[in-house]
This record gives structure tokens, sequence and C-alpha cells, in this order.
């Protein structure tokens, strides 16, 4: 159980970021701050992928791309929105385009304001994703136990595939 | 003997009979039932003479110009056909050859001592069996192909009586080829195959048809004159026309450099090796049966038969070094372009010349590793080569196209199509199937004998044909999102061929080990005169099969695994935008856009036409600089 | 029976000696670059992590060969550590590789058709120069049998200088480390969503990281071949040289950009066609 807290691989993805916090996010990696020190790889594939790091506020043009990057992913699996557009679409809320924060169509579990958000915000925010994504696991063992026992696995996994 | 001359004259009887039936159903039982009694006929006389072999001899005043008129006769046949399509070339080069023949009939015909003119031994045993066998299923598949091809090609007359009876002509020649030790017999089935392979080319009548069919026809005169020539030496040198008369005054220290080298120049056109390569590439606009049977598994199998035979002659010699370096160069070569190759049958073509490189190298270095080698390559390369050629015709007809591009998601559309071609693609380069096997004893065969050059070409061609086989394989088995299943047209006829060409592919590599103990080593004791080690060691062998028995237990486990293993299933990664079915995704307007996944061919860098240009280059002049040089050293 | 000692050893023992390998090459990595890194086991929390991951494809039978590319590899490991031929070795190999190639083209993404197409395009351009290596011991040793090739009396390297420097050419590739990293890259560095391995996720991916480790040992286990002599001194160096190899790799992964893949199959077609051809030559010529 210990292993998802020591090797939380991200996946980020730009929103209608103004790019202010996607430079953040790609200045955690460099050696100053050195996220991989906590085993974090940017890996760029949903697939690969357990936390999902978001800049920017959704869009009409990226809402389904959103989710889709999301559903790619295996379970367990966290969103983190960075920055403040990304929490509620910050200064472009009011814009025609704009639905607003990530929460509008995923299930975001950390939110890290700022604008821009600093690299030491967004490192704690990966670090408490951590602890969510250990009880997203325990949640999915138990889960499958509880479905095991019934012997219905496949179907559900059907009906939720189908 | 009985035997020898119901393979010689049934197949020419029945090639009779079914050009004057005009019913289709009737001709086609009467050609599955011929088929079926050729490969009868040819296993029992493999039984029949495996151990003691057959010599026979004929005494006979006329039989020689018998022969003789009958050369002339085609010889006629090519000259009227020539003069009718305004092709000057093919005539002249007859012109040149039967005229020699019969001044040397006239003045050294008297002088001349045949002892055997039929030798059949363990070679001509193996070469009897791929041509009864495979050729006997390929005969059998043509029946439901061609009726399928006239649905397809509304314009080209139907003409399917001849094409059957040509192919059991040809059938005939070739198991005279095999057999024969007289020379000028063995010219004259030569000569047929030639024309046998003219005439299919031929069949549409289209212009390219005819072009390419006499492009075909020239090279291979352009071999048979050096075949004549041979003949004339022989026969004027040594007072014979036999050909274990050649060999027997070979190995015991006779200098036969000039007719070794003449009769391999004519087994390198027959085997469409570089400079004349572009014959078999050609030679694909025919049906495919005629690809599978003349140009892959058994005509240009005389070329390299040729070789193998001559091999103990050729070992050592300059003769033998041009051999294997004409070979080496066109196994890499063509490896290299079958890369940038499209069209299915196209590739079949360039791999085909690439292995037939191999063998004619094998043949060349004709040390016993590397003739063990080629005569396995033989076996396999007919085997699989023709499941291959097949499997392609009969997907051409349900697909309507032989691009391998077209060929993406086979295994979904065509899954039994897939399988076959799966099967042969595997059997003709990966680990523990035939071809292999063959290519590895191959490889230390050049590496014992110290050719270098040729030991590079098998290095770097391997990897080349590593590359084109599996992207073709992937192309097939790429599971292609939501693809229906295409109805299939395979008709019983071509299961029965493909399936049984399927079954001899995996289980020729199960048995190969007794294929080299009871027909091979035996070969080789017979003509060193002594017996000699196994090539493979029994462990590597052992591990071979266990391989084989892996890959093959792959399928079983993958249905099993499938109905365990329950993935969720998710979309393919478009950068999020996969529109949900794994084929389309949206476009920055927001529209759907169609993906497609192209193979990589690599066409601007290994371009056919620069690289074959380079190889004629390069082996015209080894041939020539050595042919010159035979020639000159004698004259 | 001490060849299945052996054989024992390398089955159970290569995927932790093959990660910890990894870790260290990630660490020292980091350290290259200025950065404090993860820690050494971290190559061992991934693959335990990924374990733990809901299982995944994008069809029925993807997974599948990945499985098969796992047992071919270790196969081939087997094979290699019990003192088999190394032209069979060669070809399991070859034959591994193709099952995680099927398996990337069976998945039918863009992303992992191009892995696809570039790892077997690096097959093609490495296939020449391990042939020639395994030709190389054959010459000098006389057998193409691993087990044969160690019991040798002196060291191989000064017989094969152009083979050996050939063979660390396309180490590179096999290894997967840049500038020849074009089908799947390790750890950060990012290329095309990870060629080959894009629609593989959960326990799969760590699969294909084990049979990784698996493939690793046994490629540096050739290098050991140039260096071993029949002494324990000759193991010791053997082992020194594999280690000493290993770091060049590493060196010489953070200090190239990847290349382009003309680069890739022409340099290595050079490299084999020269360095590889001149020293077989040079051999054939000595040999008595």
């Amino acid at each position: 159980m210990p292993f998802f807290s020591k090797s939380p691989w991200i996946i980020h993805y730009d929103g209608s970021s103004c790019n202010g916090c996607d430079i953040e996010v790609l200045a955690c990696l460099t050696p100053v701050y050195d996220l991989e020190r906590f085993g974090v790889i940017n890996t760029g594939n949903p697939k690969h992928a357990d936390i999902f790091l978001i800049t920017g506020a959704i869009n009409e043009q990226n809402k389904e791309v959103v989710w889709q990057i999301y559903n790619q992913m295996p379970h367990p699996k966290v969103v983190v929105a960075i920055g403040i557009c990304a929490t509620s679409g910050g200064i472009f809320v009011d814009c025609y385009n704009i639905l607003g924060g990530v929460n509008k169509v995923l299930p975001v579990d950390i939110y890290v304001p700022g604008c821009a958000a600093r690299p030491e915000a967004i490192i704690d925010g990966v670090v408490q994703s951590l602890a969510v994504l250990k009880e997203k696991r325990i949640a999915m063992v138990q889960r499958t136990k509880k479905l095991r026992v019934k012997g219905a696995v496949k179907n559900v996994r059907k009906s939720k595939n189908g | 003997m009985s035997v020898v001359l119901f393979l010689l004259f049934f197949p020419l009887l029945v090639g009779g009979l079914v050009y004057v039936i005009r019913n289709a159903t009737v001709r086609g039982i009467i050609t599955r039932i011929a088929a079926l009694f050729i490969a009868a006929a040819s296993i029992l006389f493999a039984v029949m003479t495996l151990n003691n072999g057959l010599v026979f001899h004929i005494e006979s005043e006329w039989l020689s110009w018998f022969v003789l008129s009958l050369d002339a006769g085609m010889a006629l046949i090519i000259i009227v056909l020539g003069l009718k399509h305004k092709k000057y070339l093919a005539p002249v080069l007859t012109l040149l050859q039967v005229p020699l023949l019969a001044w040397f009939e006239l003045t050294h015909g008297e002088k001349m001592t045949v002892g055997n003119d039929i030798f059949v031994d363990r070679l001509s045993v193996i070469l009897v069996l791929i041509i009864g066998i495979v050729g006997g299923l390929i005969t059998i598949y043509t029946v439901s192909y061609m009726k399928d091809y006239h649905y397809h090609h509304q314009e080209t007359k139907d003409r399917t009586s001849f094409f059957l009876a040509i192919l059991f002509i040809f059938l005939s020649a070739m198991f005279g080829i095999v057999i024969s030790n007289n020379l000028t017999w063995m010219y004259f089935f030569w000569e047929v195959t030639t024309l046998c392979s003219f005439l299919l080319i031929g069949y549409t009548r289209t212009k390219e048809a005819i072009d390419n069919s006499f492009t075909a026809l020239v090279m291979n005169l352009i071999g048979s004159i050096g075949f004549v020539l041979a003949i004339l030496y022989i026969g004027m040198n040594f007072n014979t026309v036999e050909m274990t008369s050649l060999l027997k005054l070979g190995i015991n220290g006779t200098s036969v450099v000039v007719p070794a080298a003449l009769l391999a120049f004519a087994g390198i056109a027959k085997a469409a090796q570089l400079p004349f390569s572009n014959w078999l590439l050609g030679a694909m606009v025919a049906p495919t049966p005629s690809s599978a049977l003349l140009h892959s598994s058994t005509m240009v199998k005389a070329g390299v038969f040729i070789i193998i035979r001559l091999a103990p002659v050729l070992s050592g010699q300059i003769s033998g070094l041009m051999v294997a370096l004409v070979g080496g160069i066109t196994f890499l070569i063509a490896s290299l372009a079958a890369i940038s190759q499209m069209d299915a049958k196209k590739l079949l073509a360039w791999s085909t010349i690439a292995n037939l490189g191999l063998i004619v190298a094998c043949g060349g270095i004709g040390t016993y590793e590397a003739v063990w080698a080629g005569m396995l390559l033989i076996i396999f390369h007919a085997v699989s080569k023709s499941l291959l050629f097949l499997s392609v015709g009969t997907i051409e007809h349900n697909l309507g196209s032989r691009s391998i591009e077209d060929m993406h998601g086979l295994i979904m559309k065509l899954p039994e199509m897939a399988v076959f071609l799966t099967i042969g693609i595997a059997g003709m380069f990966l680990a523990p199937f035939g071809m292999l096997i063959s290519k590895w004893a191959a490889l230390r065969a050049f590496i014992d004998s110290n050719n270098i050059v040729v030991l590079m070409a098998l290095v770097f061609g391997s990897a080349a044909t590593l590359f084109y086989w599996t992207k073709w394989l992937g192309k097939i088995v790429a599971v292609l999102g939501r693809s229906e299943r295409l109805k299939n047209d395979i008709k019983r006829d071509e299961w029965f061929a493909l399936g049984a060409l399927a079954i001899l592919t995996i289980g020729l590599c199960f048995i190969f080990p007794v294929i080299s103990n009871q027909i091979i080593e035996p070969y080789f004791e017979n003509i060193y005169g002594q017996s000699l080690p196994s090539i493979l060691s029994a462990g590597n062998t052992h591990l071979m099969l266990l391989m084989l028995g892996m890959v093959l237990l792959m399928p079983i486990v993958m249905y099993i695994f499938i109905q365990l293993k329950d993935d969720k299933i998710v979309t393919s990664y478009m950068g999020g935008v996969n529109r949900g079915d794994n084929r389309s995704f949206v476009d920055s307007f927001g529209k759907s856009k169609e993906m497609y996944l192209s193979n990589w061919y690599m066409d601007k860098v290994l371009s056919e036409k620069t690289l074959s240009a380079v190889g004629i280059v390069i082996t015209a002049a080894i041939l020539s600089v050595v042919l010159l040089m035979a020639l000159g050293g004698v004259l | 029976m001490k060849t299945w000692i052996i054989v024992c050893a390398y089955i159970l023992l290569a995927p932790i000696v093959g990660g910890l390998l990894s870790g260290i090459d990630r660490k020292l990595t980091a350290r290259m670059q200025g950065r404090f890194g993860p820690p050494v086991l971290q190559p061992f929390y991934d693959v335990f992590k990924l374990f733990e991951k809901e299982s995944m494809a994008v069809n029925r039978v993807q997974n599948f060969y990945i499985i098969f590319f796992l047992i071919s590899i270790i196969f081939t490991g087997a094979l290699f550590f019990s003192g088999g031929d190394l032209l069979l070795i060669i070809f399991a190999l070859t034959l591994a590789n193709i099952f995680l190639i099927l398996g990337a083209y069976s998945a039918n993404s863009p992303y992992s058709s191009i892995g696809a197409l570039r790892e077997l395009m690096q097959m093609m351009a490495y296939e020449p120069m391990v042939f020639l290596v395994a030709i190389g011991f054959y010459i000098v040793s006389g057998s193409f049998a691993v087990s044969d090739i160690v019991k040798s009396e002196t060291i191989m390297l000064p017989s094969l200088p152009g083979i050996f420097i050939g063979f660390l050419y396309i180490l590179t590739i096999k290894l997967r480390k840049s500038p020849f990293d074009l089908s799947m890259s390790h750890h950060a560095h990012q290329e095309i969503v990870k060629g080959i391995t894009t629609e593989f996720s959960g326990s799969t991916l760590a699969l294909i990281e084990i049979a990784h480790w698996y493939e690793n040992l046994f490629l540096l286990g050739f290098v050991f071949l140039f260096f071993v002599f029949l002494s324990p001194l000759g193991i010791g160096i053997g082992i020194a040289a594999c280690l000493l190899t290993y770091f060049l790799e590493i060196l010489i992964d953070n200090s190239f950009a990847r290349a382009k893949w003309q680069v890739v199959l022409s340099s290595s077609w050079v490299v084999a066609g020269t360095l590889g051809f001149a020293n077989v030559l040079i051999l054939q010529w000595l040999k008595p």
C-alpha cells in the first residue's frame, strides 16, 4: 500500500492558462526544486499517470479533452487544480467561452490557488494529493473485494464499459 | 521407372485433357484428381528411390534428335510470338542457341558416351517432393482461384483451360529437370519451363503483361546461352553430356571451372538473381497461382537446384566465388528493396529473390555446411512462400486490393486469412521456424569458409528482412476499433491448399531434424564419401523445438487469457481528442477527421530503382569479369 | 546442475539486480544534472505501484503480447546464463522484441504505432552489430556457446577491439539511452508520449519494465564476455568492466540530445560495416 505515496506520476494539462502556472509546474522539476526526489515523474501520458495537474480554466473547447484524459487514467487517480484559474476560473470567469474552474467537469481533489501558484505551493499540493491517492486505493481494493464476494466483477465492469 | 514415366507423362496427358475440356466443372474435377495423383506419385517416387537412388539409360539413336527437334519446335513458337508482338530480341537469342546445339549434335553427337540419362539422388527426391506436393496443392487452389479471378477481372478473356494446361505441362517439365542427368535433356526441360513461364506471365494479354513476359523470356534465354555453351564445352572437352560425369571430373581434380561457371550463370538467370531480377518482379502481373508455383516455389528453384548440384565443383573455385558474391549481394539488395514495397506481391517477389540469393550463395560456397543450409532453405522457402502467395491471392479477392496498407486490421476483418498469413510470415523469418534454422547454418558456413563479404551481406540483409516482415505482421495484427468482420469468400479448394501448406510449414519445423538425418546428411555421404558431423547439436535442436512449442501454444494461451482477463477497455490515446471509436479524432476546427496509420516504407532512402541499379551494376560486373576470365583463360 | 543453479539465480535475482542498476542510473543521472534525485529503490516503488493500478487496455489482446514478451526475454536470458549458443540467444531476443512490437501495433494508436515502427527501425539498426559480436567470439574462441567462451584462457578484448566499440555503440540503443532512445525512453525523458509503451498501463507497464531489467542484465553479460578469462581475477575484471560500461552509457545518456532516425540507422550500420567488418576481416587473416 505505501507505494502510491512513493511513486506519483503526473500528467500536466494546460487548460486556458496564461502559461504562468505552467512554467511554475515545470520549475518544480528543475534542479532547484527537483520533484523527482519524491519519485514524481512528468509522464505526459494519461495511461501512465496517477495525478492529473490542470492549469488554467476550462473552456468550451477543452472540456471534452480534459474529460477524456481523465477517463484514460487508470484508477486510483486524483485531480489537482493549479492556480486560481483552474480553481475557479479566476479573472477569466466572465468570458463568454469560459465554463469556470476544473470542478465544472472533473471531481477535483486538491486546489492550489495562486496567480501564478508558486512551486512550493504546487509541491505541497502534489504531496497532499498523495494522501487522497492512498485513500482512493484503499477504497478501490475494498470495492473490488466486495464485488468479488458477489461474483459480479465481470457484470459491473461490462456495464461500466458498455 | 514406371513412376518416372508417370511423373513425366501423366501431367502432360492431363494438361492436354484440361485444355480440350471446356466444361468448368468437369475440368475442375479432373484437375483436382490429377493433382492428388501427382502428389501421391511424387511421394511414392520418393519412397522408392530415397535409399538407393535411380539411374537409368535409354539406348536410342533417335532420341537425341527427337529432343533437338522439340527444342527447334519451341524456338519456332518463340520466333512466331516474337514477330507477332514485334519483340525481336527473344527470337534472336533463341536463334543463337538451337543451331549451335544442332551443329554440336551433328559434329560431336557420335562421340558422346552417355551412361545415365536419368539420375536420381536425394537432392532430386527433395525437389520432386516439393514439385509434386506444393505444385499439386497450388494446382488445386487454381481451380477455384481462376473462377474468382475472372469474376473480378471481367475485362480479361477467360482462358482457364489454357492456364491449367500450362501448369500441368510445367509440372512435367520440372520433374524432367530434376531427374535428368543428360544435359541436353535438362536443357530441353529448362526451355519448357521458360516457355511456360512466358506464356503464363502474358496470360492477361495486356500491354504490361506482354512486355513483362518478353522481359522474362529474354532474361531466361540469356541464361540458356550459358547452358548451351556449357553443353558444348563439356561435350567437346570431355566427350560427355552427363551432369554426374562433370561432377566426378571436378571432384577428381580436373578443372571444370568454365562449364561450372556457365551452368551457374544459367542458374543465376533462372533464379532471378540480380542482374536478371527484373523479370521476376515483372512476372507478378500473372495470376497468383503462377506466381506461387513458377515464380517462388518451383521454377526459380530449378536455378538454385543446378547451383546446389554443382556445389562440389564450385566450392573453392573462382566460379564458386562468383556465384557466392552474386547471391550474397542479391540477398542484401533485394532485402533492402523489399522494405519500400507496399504491394504485397511485389514484396513477396523481392523476398523470393533475396532468399534465392541466399541459396545461391550457399551453393557457391559449396562446403558441406553451406549446402546443408541451402537445401533446407529450398524446402522451407518453397512451402512458406507458396502459402504466402496463395494467401495474398485470396485476400486480394476478398479485400479488392493486395496493398499491405489495406491489410490493416486483417485479424478483425478476415481472421482466417490473417492466421494463414501470419503462419507464412513467421515461417519466413521468425526464430523457431524453418527459414531461420537454415540462416543460422548459413551464417556458420560463411564464417567457416572465410567468405566475409557474403557474411556481411547476410548479416545486414537479415536485419532488413526482419524489418519488412515485422511491419507487415504488425499491420495484420492491429486491432482496428469497431471493424466489421467481412464476409469471407474462401472456397473449399483454397481452404484445402492453404490449410495443407500451413500445416506443412509448421510440421516441417518439427520434423526438420528427421529430414536432415534421413535425407540431407546421407546425400553428403554419397558425394564426399564419408559421414559428416551434424550441423545443429542435439541441444540446440531441442531448444528450437521448445521455442516452437512455446510459440504454438500462444494462440491457445491467448484464447484463455482473453476469457479470463477482464481489463477495463478505454479509448486509445490521441491527445484527448479521440472521437471514441479509435478511428477518428476531432481536428482543430472541431470537425471529425479519420485517422490513417501508414506503415514505414523509407522509400526516399531505400528507393527500389537506385538499389536495383546499384545491384545490377555490381553483379553484372562480377559476372562479366569472372566469365570473361574463365573463357579467356581457355581460348 | 551448476547450470541450473545459475539459471535459477538469474531468474530470481535478475529483477533485483536490474532494478538496482536502474535505480543507480536514476540517482547518477540526477547528480549529473545537479539534482538530488530519487532514492535508489525508486524503480521498485514504481513497479510495485504499477501493480496496484487498475488494469486497462484498448483491446483484449494487447496485454497478452507483453506477457509473451516477458517470457521470451526471460527465456533468452536463461539461455545466455546457461551457456547457450550466442546465435540462438540473438534469435530468441529478436522474437521477444517482436512480441513487444506486435503488442504496440495491436493497440493501433498513433503513438504506439510510431513507437513500434521506431523500435523496429532500431532493431534493424543494431541487429548486424549483434551478429558481428557473436561472429567475433566464434572466430576467436571457436565456439558460439557462451559456456565455451567464458572458458577462454586469455582476455578477448585485444582481439576484438572494433567489435567491442561497435557493441558499445549499439548498446546505447538496447539500453534505451539518449541519443538513441527513439522508441521508448527512460523515466523523465518524455518522447512522443513514450512511444511503444503509450497504450500500456498498470501491471502491463510494470511487466515491460521488469523485462527491461532482465534484458539489461544479459546485455551487460555480453560486455562481460569481452573481458572474462578463466580465473577469479577474470570474473572480477569482467564485472568491473560491466559496471564501467554501464556508467559510460549513463554519461552518454546525459551528454547527448536525441538523434534523428536517419542518424541512428546510418551510423549504426556504418559502425558495424567499418569497425565490425574490419575486425572480423583482420581476425580471419590472422587465423592460422
